[in-house]
């Protein structure tokens, strides 16, 4: 295995394009370590990304919106105030990537960049409707996170290509976000189902929402139906009913060692509601509290 | 006080909790664990794997291998003895496979290099050939007709006719005329029960360091609660003599009854045989899971009748157990611990033990009886429920006491059980109210205590202090639990008093830490020495008074006259005594050796408090009490950390640990991800009732007191469950997908 | 295959080691520094026995490797103890009987004492869920949890005094 740390992206791209062999980047190293230890992945080229410019940094946009650094650990997300302010959901969907140790290295990029379709903050990226800059040879491009994974541990960037930072949107004023997971202990599990829903408000009608279901899948899913059962509603009984019925109906899962069809189709109906209750409830607050 | 006197009031030392004398070593990070030794020269092993649940081995080409750089050697199972018949061929037969890889993850060859990480390369291009066998690994299934045949020819002559050759070994006990008792019930209730496969899972994977030459003189350092049966099993699969293989137990990150039996240690050995250097082996956690000694999964048949009055008119158990490619599962013990608690007229167990395509299981705390405790007190507490009655009343009224003719045979003398559950009653938690969605449950556990061979030795310093020698790998604090026998023997400070584990050439044989018998084989083995060295020291002093030995008493420390007869001496102090030790007779000793038979057995009655959420059937744990016997509780704070970790292993049972295979018979879940064991966050306090009610086959009244806590919890919980969702969960873990579904079955 | 030269500081100590690329900072501390405290549970940071500091932050040092603690300041359980004198945690670990076999105790120090430098006034929740990734298999964590909060409440009303 060869080990490198390019000062720039630009050096990133140039030593990825020239490896044989598998080839990953390194940010905080805890699925690309866990794999090598478990004789999973053993990569040829290993790129860490850490000694990049600005790969450390959380920055707010001209816009309002967010860019956060593909080394930037969730540990350093939960610690600023005004992201958490803002993307409250997405902030703690991070926070439950792993145990405290976890936190101190896990990114967002690399959440998103492993292709499981049970990562935590994945659904809320979604959710919220971020993209991640993608630099290759020929430039940077704008990818949706959604298009992204493409499978189980499968992306759609190419060999030379690299993830360059996550872009969060502003948060609207009546904006509200919130990221559930189901686990069967109270930590260290991979979510069985996970949903990630930003919505909307218009004074307490929803106008807008986005239903991000996670592990019910071979990719994330971003369900329009979900949106639709609540939308022009006050979130009242039956819309929940609705959801609900909605979600379970988008689930596509497995029975797998961590859960069974029926269970993550039915839990995938209870975590939608529960997740909408919580963002309607940060909506309502003003989405920034 | 004659020197065997039991004594079981008014101590001074037992009975306090001070620090562990391990303390500051293992808070520091300096304590030294299985795999924190090193060696000049040393080499790294690693070993390869059978990636499949039952393959013909057709050949293993090692050339690769061996033409990695660093590679010094390669054994397999032709480095080992092939003389060997009975328990040792089995031993060896797990620890290196012959012409079949029985299990995903046997072992089929290891490797010995210059790094650890060169090791894993080499083990990788070890190339095996393979034909695939039918596996199984369900107990059931492997019972069933039809079923690929593990090794046929390995029952023994317990098993009745007719059974497939997987059933390997049967038992049946139990007394009086069940059919004429279940005609007395009010109320027969009887269940199907199972329970998965569980690991021990200590932290610390195995580890040793192992150094051997040619002239067959050994030396092997690793983690175990049993290094004279490490001596024992790794010389005889190499063909050493006993005494030439000295081991030494390192401190031991956790065991359970995982770390009583050798999977690597005897690979090392070899390994290092064949280079002359000192080989170091660790597993990987995945090799832990796939391939040391998770405990057996089980099926299970109770019925059991009762009178509207709560009378168990009759009780009946079967009970199977699969405990991977070898015999041995502990469906014995699940059997005689099963109806334990209660004094029942009518009572019958039968066990069968099963062999499959699994990883031969080991021990873990209190082995079999959990299991069997979990369908037992199911039923009762559904009779219970169906008749109206209090569970602790019904116990009570049932419970086993002193003159109890034991469901397994024998006649109990003076037990807890009744005390425990008279404390349960009377303690607040049994009464407190409970929020919606929440309910209680109640469950009683037994587990033995055993004696076995032991030795310590006590030697007094010139200054009066003292050095302890035992030999029991000390896996929960037991080196202080011994100071303060000694100390309260001696009459001198538990400071004073330094307890050491002894390696093999230091000591005589000592069965492995287990069965609960460190506290009280090795405290009583303690006790005695001390008695014995205060013989000496009074006859020390008789000789310089010039008065007959037995004119001498030993009081707070001191030899003093017996009495106004004996003379008028001042007292003379243990430190006096030792100081002329030399000039008096010579070093003074006091040893004791034997196979102690007075073994205390111990019961527990454990209260839980579960709450379940209804729509995605996730089960927490809100408030949790262990209310057990300890006999006498020498260090009442590492008591209680043991009936608080039973519990805790209890609780992971009961709801999430499993060993889950796929259908092509290769375990799923071998990494903590996803074999999922308690984390702090999971837990409430875990409030402790020490019972004590005195063995009177241990001189300070001490019981086993490191397993029982295990038994009662996969009840407790399922009782618990019972009462907060209103579904009655048969099969172990009560995970959610399962309760979820018990949910939606009910409405 | 090439070894990797790496620069950084253990517990205030400045270090040089050589290292393969595949080489986890866990196995640079036991291997070749001679650290042993850190201990290998599992190897996939899901047991927290090999927890240590990296620029004051916690992580497992199995999933770092060692080739990455080029120019950062590693902490290690063998620095905790101030000399002869053991840290509060230390001392309140033995005092209430919150090890039985020790091997996740290192680990379980050094998160703790990363907790109580961040909040020195936590709940039993807090601990509870900042101590999740540190699995203890032999306390069912009562009196682990016992001890931080004692320790909590100690270093909360020395610094009372102080101030």
């Amino acid at each position: 295995m060869h080990y490198h740390t390019p000062a720039s992206f630009e050096d990133a791209i140039k030593i990825a394009a020239k490896a044989t062999g598998i080839t990953r980047f390194l940010a905080g190293g805890t699925d690309v370590l866990v794999q090598l230890r478990a004789d999973m992945v053993t990569p040829d080229t290993l790129i860490d990304i850490k000694h990049i410019d600005g790969v450390h940094d959380i920055t707010r946009t001209s816009d309002g919106g967010w860019t956060i650094g593909v080394a930037v650990t969730g540990a350093e997300m939960t610690e600023h105030p005004e992201l958490a302010g803002d993307w409250p959901g997405l902030v703690e969907a991070m926070d439950l990537v792993g145990s405290t140790q976890i936190q101190g290295r896990a990114t967002l990029t690399g959440n998103l960049c492993n292709g499981s379709p049970a990562a935590d903050s994945v659904p809320a990226m979604v959710a919220a409707g971020a993209s991640v800059s993608v630099r290759g040879p020929d430039g940077t491009r704008e990818v949706a996170v959604e298009d992204i994974p493409t499978g189980p541990g499968r992306t759609s960037l190419a060999q030379d290509e690299v993830v360059t930072a996550v872009n969060i949107p502003a948060r609207v004023a009546g904006g509200g976000d919130a990221y559930l997971r189901f686990i069967p202990r109270t930590e260290m599990d991979i979510a069985v189902v996970g949903c990630g829903i930003n919505l909307v408000l218009d004074g307490d009608t929803i106008t807008q929402a986005r239903v991000v279901l996670g592990a019910v899948a071979p990719t994330v899913l971003l369900d329009q139906a979900c949106g639709d059962a609540i939308i022009g509603t006050t979130l009242d009984a039956a819309a929940l009913e609705r959801l609900a019925k909605a979600a379970s109906a988008a689930c596509n899962p497995i029975t797998d060692k961590r859960g069974t069809i029926e269970f993550r189709t039915k839990v995938a109906g209870v975590l939608a509601q529960r997740a909408a209750k919580i963002a309607y409830g940060r909506a309502q607050a003003g989405g920034a509290s | 006080m004659s020197l065997d006197d039991v004594k079981t009031t008014g101590f001074k030392y037992v009975g306090t909790s001070p620090d562990r004398p391990d303390g500051l070593d293992k808070v520091t990070g300096r304590a030294k664990f299985g795999a924190d030794a090193y060696a000049p020269g040393m080499l790294h092993g690693a070993i390869a794997r059978s990636p499949h649940a039952h393959a013909r081995i057709i050949s293993i080409d090692t050339s690769k291998a061996e033409a990695l750089e660093g590679v010094k050697a390669i054994v397999t199972r032709a480095d080992f003895r092939d003389d060997l018949r009975g328990d040792h061929w089995n031993v060896l037969e797990n620890v290196m496979a012959g012409d079949t890889a029985l299990y995903d993850g046997h072992a089929v060859a290891a490797v010995a290099a210059t790094s650890v990480l060169v090791a894993r390369d080499a083990a990788k291009l070890i190339e095996v050939t393979y034909e695939t066998l039918p596996h199984v690994t369900d107990v059931d299934e492997a019972m069933a007709d039809g079923a690929p045949v593990i090794r046929a020819g390995t029952a023994d002559k317990s098993v009745p006719e007719g059974l497939h050759p997987n059933v390997v070994r049967y038992h049946e006990s139990g007394h009086g005329d069940v059919e004429a008792g279940f005609a007395e019930a009010d109320l027969i209730i009887e269940d199907h029960f199972r329970t998965e496969a569980t690991h021990q899972g200590y932290i610390e994977p195995h580890a040793c360091l192992a150094t051997l030459g040619g002239d067959g003189k050994g030396d092997l350092w690793c983690c175990t609660q049993g290094h004279w049966n490490v001596q024992k099993i790794c010389s005889s699969l190499l063909g050493l003599e006993t005494s030439q293989l000295r081991v030494t137990a390192s401190e031991i990150g956790g065991g359970f009854g995982g770390k009583t039996v050798v999977f690597i240690e005897p690979v090392a050995l070899a390994l290092s045989r064949k280079t002359n250097r000192p080989v170091k082996i660790v597993m990987s956690r995945s090799e832990v899971f796939r391939a040391s000694g998770p405990t057996a999964s089980t099926s299970m048949d109770v019925r059991i009748g009762m009178k509207k009055d709560g009378t168990i008119t009759a009780a009946k158990g079967v009970f199977r157990l699969q405990g991977g490619a070898f015999p041995g599962a502990p469906m014995e013990f699940t059997a005689m611990c099963a109806f334990a608690p209660y004094n029942l007229k009518h009572v019958k167990q039968i066990g069968y033990d099963v062999m499959s395509n699994r990883p031969k299981q080991a021990a873990y705390r209190a082995p079999g009886s959990p299991m069997g405790a979990f369908a037992v007190e199911s039923v009762i507490d559904e009779l219970c429920n169906k008749l109206g009655l209090d569970p602790i009343e019904v116990r009570l009224k049932n419970a086993s006491r002193e003159g109890t003719r034991a469901s397994f045979g024998p006649t109990f003398q003076r037990v807890g059980l009744v005390e425990t559950l008279e404390a349960a009653k009377a303690h607040p938690h049994y009464s407190a109210p409970l929020k919606p969605g929440q309910g209680r449950g109640i469950s009683c556990g037994f587990w033995f205590n055993f004696g076995g061979e032991t030795s310590v030795s006590l030697a007094l310093s010139m200054d009066g202090t003292v050095q302890i020698v035992v030999g029991t790998p000390d896996i929960g604090g037991s080196r202080a639990s011994m100071a303060l026998m000694a100390a309260e023997e001696l009459g001198i400070p538990y400071e004073n008093i330094r307890c050491t584990i002894a390696d093999t050439a230091s000591l005589g044989y000592n069965e492995v830490s287990h069965g609960s018998r460190v506290t009280y084989a090795s405290g009583l083995a303690t006790i005695k020495a001390a008695r014995d060295a205060v013989k000496k020291l009074c006859g020390r002093a008789a000789a310089k008074w010039g008065i007959d030995p037995e004119a001498v008493d030993w009081v707070d420390g001191c030899a003093v006259p017996s009495g106004p007869n004996a003379g008028d001496f001042d007292p003379m102090p243990i430190a006096q005594i030792c100081k002329s030790m030399g000039r008096t007779g010579g070093p003074i000793v006091g040893h004791f050796e034997a196979s102690p038979e007075g073994a205390g057995v111990s019961f527990a009655t454990h209260i839980v408090d579960a709450e379940v959420d209804p729509e995605t059937g996730k089960t927490s744990v809100v408030r949790y009490t262990v209310v057990q016997d300890a006999g006498k509780a020498i260090h009442p704070a590492y008591v209680e950390g043991q009936y608080q970790g039973g519990a805790a292993q209890g609780i992971g049972w009961a709801l999430n640990e499993e060993y889950v295979y796929g259908k092509d018979g290769r375990l799923q879940n071998d990494v903590f991800l996803d074999y999922r064991i308690p984390v702090a966050s999971d837990l409430p306090m875990i409030d402790t009732v020490i019972v004590e009610v005195p063995n009177p086959g241990h001189p300070h009244g001490v019981r086993g007191v490191g397993e029982t806590s295990i038994c009662p919890p996969l009840a407790a919980i399922a009782n618990a469950v019972s009462a907060a969702a209103g579904v009655r969960l048969h099969e172990l873990p009560m995970n959610p997908p399962r309760i979820l579904a018990a949910l939606a079955r009910r409405d | 295959m090439s070894k990797i030269h790496v620069t950084t500081s253990v517990n205030g100590d400045a270090v040089e080691f050589l290292c393969d690329p595949r080489e986890t900072l866990l196995d640079v501390l036991r291997d070749r520094l001679g650290l042993t405290g850190a201990k290998e549970g599992c190897g996939t940071g899901d047991c927290g026995a090999c927890t240590i500091t990296l620029d004051g932050r916690v992580v497992c040092s199995c999933l770092v490797l060692g080739a990455e603690a080029e120019g950062r300041e590693v902490g290690t359980i063998e620095g905790i103890a101030n000399g002869e004198e053991l840290h509060p945690l230390q001392r309140k670990f033995i005092e209430h009987a919150a090890l039985q076999c020790g091997i996740c105790t290192p680990g379980i120090l050094v998160a703790t004492k990363a907790l109580l430098e961040k909040n020195p006034d936590p709940t039993e929740t807090e601990v509870r869920y900042w101590l999740a990734g540190n699995l203890c298999r032999c306390t069912g964590y009562d009196k682990i949890i016992r001890a931080v909060m004692d320790t909590a409440a100690e270093l909360r009303s020395e610094s009372k005094e102080l101030s």
